[in-house]
Formats: C-alpha cells, structure tokens, sequence
C-alpha cells in the first residue's frame, strides 16, 4: 500500500501559465516599440529606460525587504520591471535621470505597494507616477526632443548623452519642439485653425512613429502589432482596446464632420500621442481594470470619452493617462453593477421560471 | 456564423489537455484477477446507506443481494462476486479524509459464481413501473459520478412527462476514456439501455451527446441506433465541463434548468451512458451492478488502461496490475483530474462513482506556489456557472463568508475551471468547499445554540414557575400556620377565661 498525503480537491492539473510568464508576455509585446523608440531618440533614452527600470527593481525590493519577505521571487514575476518599462515609455525621452528614479519612486511605492502590493493597487502605477510627475515637474515633462536616431550625425554621441541625462540638455530650441497635438493645442490658442498648423504634419510618418513624442509611444504600427500579438495570445481581451478606439474615432469622425477646421481627423487621433499604448497596454492592465467582459466595454467606452473630452477641450494637450486613472476610479463601481449571469437564475439572481414546452 | 450560435450556447469552460490516447486506443481489459477480498461500502450513492441483511459467515453468490436500500433515495448493494462474509464494520473510505465508513468484506472463493438471474423474454412487455423497481433493485446509480439512484430519476421522468431523453457521452475529463471505449466496443447494449430508459419514462425522444474528440464512438453509436429513429447521436464541442448536466440541457435543448430545480421539471432527464450499460445488463441478463469499466491512466502508470473491475477492489491491486510506478507517483486521484478527489492512500476500495483511478506525477500536477491574484478575469470568463471566483474567494479569504454566498458560493459546481486557469495557482475550488462546509456549520451552529436558547428559555420559565409555586405554597402554609397559631391562642385564652371562672367560682 502506498500513501500519498496531500488532500486537495479542484483541479489536480492546470494550465501552463504564471504571472510571471503573462508579465513577459507583455514586455515581448512591447519590445519592438520600445527598440525603435529607443533607437529612434539614441543614447539619452536608453540611458533614461535603463535608470528607470534600475530603480523600480531597487524599490520594490526595498519595500519587499521592509516586509520581512523574500525578494527574489517578487522580482522575478516581472510585474515591478513591467511597469517601469509602461512609465519610461511615456517618458519623454530626454528627460533627466532623476524623472525616472522619482518616477519609479511613484510608481512602485506609491502606486502599488501602500495598497498591499501586486494585485491590489486601484490606479494604473505607471500612470499614477505619470501623471504625479507631470503635475510636479511641467517643464521636464513637456521638453520633448528631435527625432535623433542612434549613430546618425546630428544625433548625440554617448560622452553627450550623458551629459544630457545627468546634467540637462543645453540648447533646447536647437534640439527639442512641441508633438503634434501640443502644436495644435497652441496654434489654436492663437487662433489658428488646423488648416494652418497642419500644413507639415504627415500621417505616414507619425502612423511610423517618426516624430517627436514620449520616449515609445510614437509608432502606432509596432504597438498596434504587439498589442493585437497580445490578443491573440490570450494575454488580453480584444474588449478594452476594440471599444476604447472606436469610441475616439467615432467621436473624432463626428466632431471632424461637423467642423474640420476646430476638431483634428480621427486618423490623428488615432496616430497621435499615447493612444494606441493606452489601448492595448495600460487600460488593459488586469488588477485596475473591471472583470466582466461588459464591464471592460463600459471601462473601454469610457477611457476613449475621456481621452477626446480632455483632448479637445482640456488644458493638456494629451489626456489618456488622466482617463485611465479617472476610469481605474470607477472599475470598483463597474463590477459592482456589472455581473455575469449566474446560471439557472435571473439578473437580479432570482431563479428562473419553470418552463416547459 | 454556427461557432458564434453554438458559443452563445456554451458558458465558459476551459479546452484542456486530454491525455485520453494513453488509454482510448486500446480494447477494455477483462482479464483482471479476481482479488481475494472486496471492500464493499454501504454507501456508494446519494441518499441513504443501504442496511445489510446478511451475517458474517454467511456465504453468497455473486450478485446476490447484502444490503437492501432504505427510504424513499437509496440504493442496494450486491456481492461482486461469490464468497464467505469476513466482517461488516468500519473502514476507510474512497474520500480524501478516508474517515472510516460501513463496509461488507467479503472473500472471494475464486468460482465467481452467479445466483440465478431474473431473466424476461421482453422486457418491452413490462410495465414502465417494473422496468423502475428491476432498475432500483439492481442498484444503479447515475455512473458518471453523480450517483443518484436511476430508478428515482426514472419515476421522476415518468411523473414529469420527459419530452427528451439526454444521454451523456460528453466525456470531457482529462484522461478518462471508459464512457468512449464502452461506447465503442458495447455501442448496441447501450441503445438497448437507452430504449429500455425510454420505455420507463414512457417518453420518445432519446438524444446520445458525444463530444466530436471522440469520432469513432460516435460512428458506433450513429450505427447501433439507425434502426431506432427515437434516438438521436449528436456530436457537441469539445470543452470541459461539456459533460455538466445543465450545461449539456442548454446546448442540447437550448433550455436553462433554474436553480433549486430539477431538469425533470423543465421537461428533460439526463443520464449517463454507462448507466445505460447497466441498464440493459439489469433489466436484460438480470445482472445488477456489481463491476464497472474503469480508467486507470497518468504519467505514474506502466500500462494505463481501461479495465473491468468487481466493485470493492482496492486501488491497491489496480494499481499493482497497471504496475504503478510508486516512487514517481505524486498525486493519486479517483476520478478526472479537474473534479477528481485526491486519495490519501490505494488502500482504499473502487465504488459505482469511480470511473478513473489516475497516478499522477509531479510534472503533470499543477504547481501549487500560489502568488497573488492579478485580478486577470480568467476565473470569470471560464466559469460555467456565471459566478466571479476571484472575489468569492477574497471574501472567503477574509471571512465573510456571507458575503461569498451573495456572489453565489451555493450556485458554484466545483467544476474546478477556475483553479485550472488562474495563473496565480490559486486552489479556488478548495476555498469553495471550504467555504460551503462551513456554511453549514455555521448554520447547524447557530441552529444549535438557538435550541439551547430556547431549551435554556424553556428551563428558565419552568424554575420560576415552581419558584411561584413554592412561594404560593409557602405563603399557604404561613396563613395556615398563623391559623392555627392563632385559635391555639384563642383556646389557651378561652381556656384561662374558663379557668378563672372556675377559681373564681371555687372562690
């Protein structure tokens, strides 16, 4: 007779994934946005990505350690380094080094870990630090550099770099402008209609991502194929991303119809700023995001609103990150009124009639 | 356009890994060794234990009956095979606690000899009544391991007027196979079942639902029942738990049982198709239940297989004739591995519930580093029953627990979807049953102390009563005593007044 101790019910088997393995999943998915932007705007950025990604790891193992518990294997489900990578690539890319250690900071203690840690954080963290330090620091946060790519001429070599990243950049006007939709935001406050300011913009080059702008959200084609990559993974539900980006372009399709001289085309909204990383990589974040499949529709609808209200007629020039926070505040709510339909019963949970044929 | 109609009519579940090919491909055994002794349970059904009417010492015959079912859902229990009775006493039992329950030992004597069957010639000539009571007194159970006694579902399907007929090939645990080769090698017996079950509804319309995993299945019973257009051989999806009663009502009839009811009230029964086997052996050869096709399969096992075992044979001898790989052996589990119980020890015996006994190894279990719940929904979208595992399992985790039979913790069939899923390895099953055993303690509790109150109320009024009483009688006796004291001083007075008088006159 042989004894096996280990009374356990429910399934004895599972499926082959880990939190870890899903966290993963994730950065692989952003990995060639992220090694485009990173080529895209040089050394300073990889400079900044790195520091960014150091420090979140440091402070979650310092909070870990202050708890008494072991480090290593919190490190290594990924979540601390995943969100740090989400922060430093809405960064813009040449800020200083002390914008992704604050960041990080934000991020990882504020965020996530005075909730109790993974899972139980209410806001996004990447975009919690995101928005702390843009309200914090508007100059560093808005100083958005060229296009200048790795080894390019004009592009700053590494001794520059760090220079740049350690001591702040010298000639700004030389080296920095405004992203598209901070253009327009001003040209409309000196009357300008978008038929005017306009005239350079390109959409092939900012649907490519060639253009100035956080340190990888630029390309709109590299994030849209790792995020539908995501969907068809598993990883993410196709709900979030589908109704928050049809809720932008139809609402950008109507107010573009009525008047195209006050309210951009739809496709630049689409193709501008941090709306397609949004889409497919933060409101999609599982822990702040609601848990029915209608519940992630309402939560999607309701991002996409946002991001065209404060677009539009707010003072920044982009919003999402202020739309996801403001929705990750209504997700306890949306569970709470959306629920799946329990089996056998009504939606008010009461059994269901007897019916017979 | 058909994917999206069926879906509509698929709640949840999971596709997971089979591992059927390591036993659907080869022919049941049936050259298992008769073992020496059989552990026979009293209970091995839903209702109550069967009562024995034999003694130690006695001899019996296979199929003779031991112990007769008691009240309105039992189920009797008959000798697996020929022998003298060892013992009836306590045992451990086929459950992860393996807390000792009655069991009829019984030595086998190696002649397997029947008791002489009640044959008919036509069974098609009994009443509906007759093919029930032969049913109960053969004593099936609903062999896909709900257990229910078959001739209850019967009357109940009588009384009801089933217009359909469910017969469950669904099969959708990991591993199992003995539903799919039984459907394969014994195809007409089981139609011959079916026929016989609809004869005693007395309903006409029969649909055989097979998962589409199992082609060859299907083509053998589409064969066995061309000649019978009452019976229907679907085939449905692949997707665990398809073999969910209510879940396989809804895709077939497109009809929800509500809860608290039974699917014979909306019109349908379901049984499963080894139950019609035994449905056909009973009412047929006159054999009641006494052995059953099981899977014995899992990374630990030399040669998986499915074979035909006496009920009461210990995991032990299955085990050691499936040569069983003790020391990579991590898990043994009767059952599937999604619903399956996990056994303490193969000392335990086989009952009609089992279908597999699986020796798992390390590699195959899930991991059970649990880390914390990354709320990624996947708990909510698998889940059959429409229930939200992650935050039932919070608040069980806090304790609120009412909270959780808000969420619907009474409405969850431990399927086991959530805990395959989740990628934390969170055991949610495990919080569930948790959780519903002590909401019944907690009630049995509080109905406890309610009694006491009331006994404690009960005693307290009843004190104080006779208190009153006492005080009443006593107050009585004082006033009778002060009577008495006070005419003892009115005759000592009328004494003395006498006594004066009479000196007075002797003066």
């Amino acid at each position: 007779m042989m004894t096996n101790i280990k009374p356990k019910s429910g399934a004895h088997i599972g499926a082959k994934a880990s939190v870890s393995h899903i966290m993963w999943q994730v950065m692989l998915a952003l990995t060639p946005a992220t090694v485009f932007g990173l080529w895209l705007f040089g050394w300073p950025a990889i400079h900044l990505f790195i520091i960014t990604v150091l420090s979140a790891i440091f402070f979650e193992a310092v909070c870990i350690g202050l708890q008494g518990k072991a480090v290593k294997p919190v490190i290594r489900d990924g979540s601390a380094i995943l969100t740090a990578w989400l922060l430093a690539m809405t960064l813009p890319p040449w800020a200083p080094w002390w914008v992704g250690v604050v960041g990080s900071a934000l991020a990882i203690i504020l965020g996530k870990q005075v909730y109790g840690g993974l899972g139980q954080n209410l806001f996004n963290p990447a975009m919690l630090a995101r928005v702390a330090l843009l309200i914090s620091f508007p100059i560093e946060l808005t100083t958005w550099a060229n296009v200048s790519p790795l080894f390019f001429s004009n592009s700053p070599g590494l001794i520059e770099s760090w220079h740049i990243t350690f001591s702040g950049i010298d000639n700004l006007d030389a080296t920095t402008g405004a992203t598209t939709l901070g253009y327009i935001k001003t040209e409309f406050s000196q009357n300008h209609l978008l038929s005017e300011s306009l005239k350079e913009y390109s959409g092939l080059l900012n649907f490519i991502g060639w253009g100035r702008g956080s340190l990888s959200e630029t390309s709109v084609i590299l994030l849209s194929a790792g995020g539908v990559w995501l969907v068809r993974q598993g990883i993410i539900q196709w709900h979030i991303p589908a109704s928050l980006l049809l809720t932008v372009a139809i609402l950008g399709s109507i107010f573009h119809l009525i008047d195209d001289q006050h309210y951009v085309s739809p496709l630049l909204h689409l193709s501008s700023g941090g709306l397609i990383l949004t889409a497919f990589f933060i409101a999609t974040d599982y822990v702040t995001s609601p848990n029915t499949t209608t519940g992630q529709i309402v939560f999607g609808v309701g991002c996409g609103f946002l991001i065209f209200v404060i677009r539009t007629w707010g003072a920044y020039p982009e919003g999402a990150a202020f739309a996801v926070l403001l929705m990750n505040s209504a997700t306890p709510l949306i569970d709470y009124y959306i629920r799946p339909r329990i089996y056998g019963r009504d939606r008010q949970g009461k059994p269901l009639e007897i019916t017979k044929s | 356009m058909l994917s999206f109609f069926t879906k509509s009519r698929i709640r949840g579940g999971v596709h997971a890994e089979g591992y059927k090919e390591l036993t659907s491909a080869d022919k049941i055994v049936s050259t298992f060794p008769l073992p020496k002794t059989l552990y026979i349970p009293l209970q091995q059904h839903v209702g109550k234990p069967a009562e024995p009417l034999i003694r130690v010492g006695d001899k019996v015959l296979k199929g003779q009956l031991l112990a007769y079912s008691q009240g309105l859902i039992s189920s009797p229990v008959h000798a697996p095979s020929s022998g003298i009775i060892l013992d009836v006493n306590e045992y451990p039992a086929p459950h992860p606690s393996a807390l000792p329950i009655r069991m009829i030992v019984l030595e086998t004597d190696g002649k397997d000899e029947w008791v002489k069957p009640p044959i008919v010639d036509d069974p098609f000539q009994l009443t509906p009544e007759d093919i029930s009571l032969r049913v109960g007194a053969a004593g099936i159970v609903g062999l896909g391991g709900a257990t229910f006694p078959t001739a209850v579902k019967l009357n109940m399907g009588r009384e009801n007027s089933i217009d359909t007929l469910i017969i469950n090939g669904a099969e959708c645990e990991p591993y199992l196979s003995c539903d799919d080769r039984l459907m394969q090698e014994r195809a007409d017996q089981i139609i011959d079942g079916v026929r016989l079950m609809l004869h005693g509804m007395e309903s006409d319309r029969a649909v055989v639902a097979i998962e589409d995993n199992k082609p060859q299945a299907f083509y053998a019973m589409q064969t066995a029942a061309r000649p019978y257009p009452l019976i229907e051989v679907i085939q449905i999806p692949t997707r665990y738990p398809m073999g969910w009663d209510r879940q396989l009502i809804r895709y077939v009839t497109g009809k929800e049982v509500p809860v608290g009811c039974r699917s014979s009230e909306i019109g349908v029964t379901i049984h499963n198709i080894s139950t019609a086997h035994a449905v056909h052996n009973a009412i047929r050869k006159g054999q009641p239940l006494v052995s059953r096709v099981v899977t014995v399969s899992g990374g630990a096992v030399r040669r998986p297989m499915n074979v035909e075992i006496p009920l009461g044979t210990l995991i032990s001898e299955v085990f050691a004739f499936c040569e069983v790989d003790v020391e990579r052996t991590a898990r043994i589990i009767m059952g599937g591995p999604m619903m399956g119980d996990a056994l303490p020890h193969t000392g335990l015996p086989t009952v009609k519930a089992t279908s597999g006994v699986l020796a798992l190894t390390a590699s195959e279990l899930k991991s059970t580093d649990v880390q914390p719940c990354i709320r990624c929904a996947s708990c909510v979208t698998v889940c059959p029953a429409g229930l939200r595992p992650l935050d039932m399992a919070n608040n069980i985790r806090m304790n609120q627990l009412d909270a959780a039979v808000d969420l619907g913790l009474k409405d969850c069939i431990s399927c086991g979807c959530c805990s395959y899923i989740c990628p934390s390895n969170i055991p949610l099953v495990h919080y569930f049953k948790y959780a519903s055993g002590e909401v019944v303690a907690r009630q049995q509790a509080q109905h406890k102390s309610e009694q006491t109150k009331r006994l404690m109320d009960d005693r307290n009024a009843r004190m104080e009563r006779i208190a009153r009483q006492q005080e009443e009688e006593e107050r009585i006796r004082l006033a009778a005593k002060a009577e008495r004291e006070r005419i003892k001083a009115e005759q000592a007075a009328a004494a003395a007044v006498d006594a004066e008088a009479a000196q007075e006159t002797l003066v």
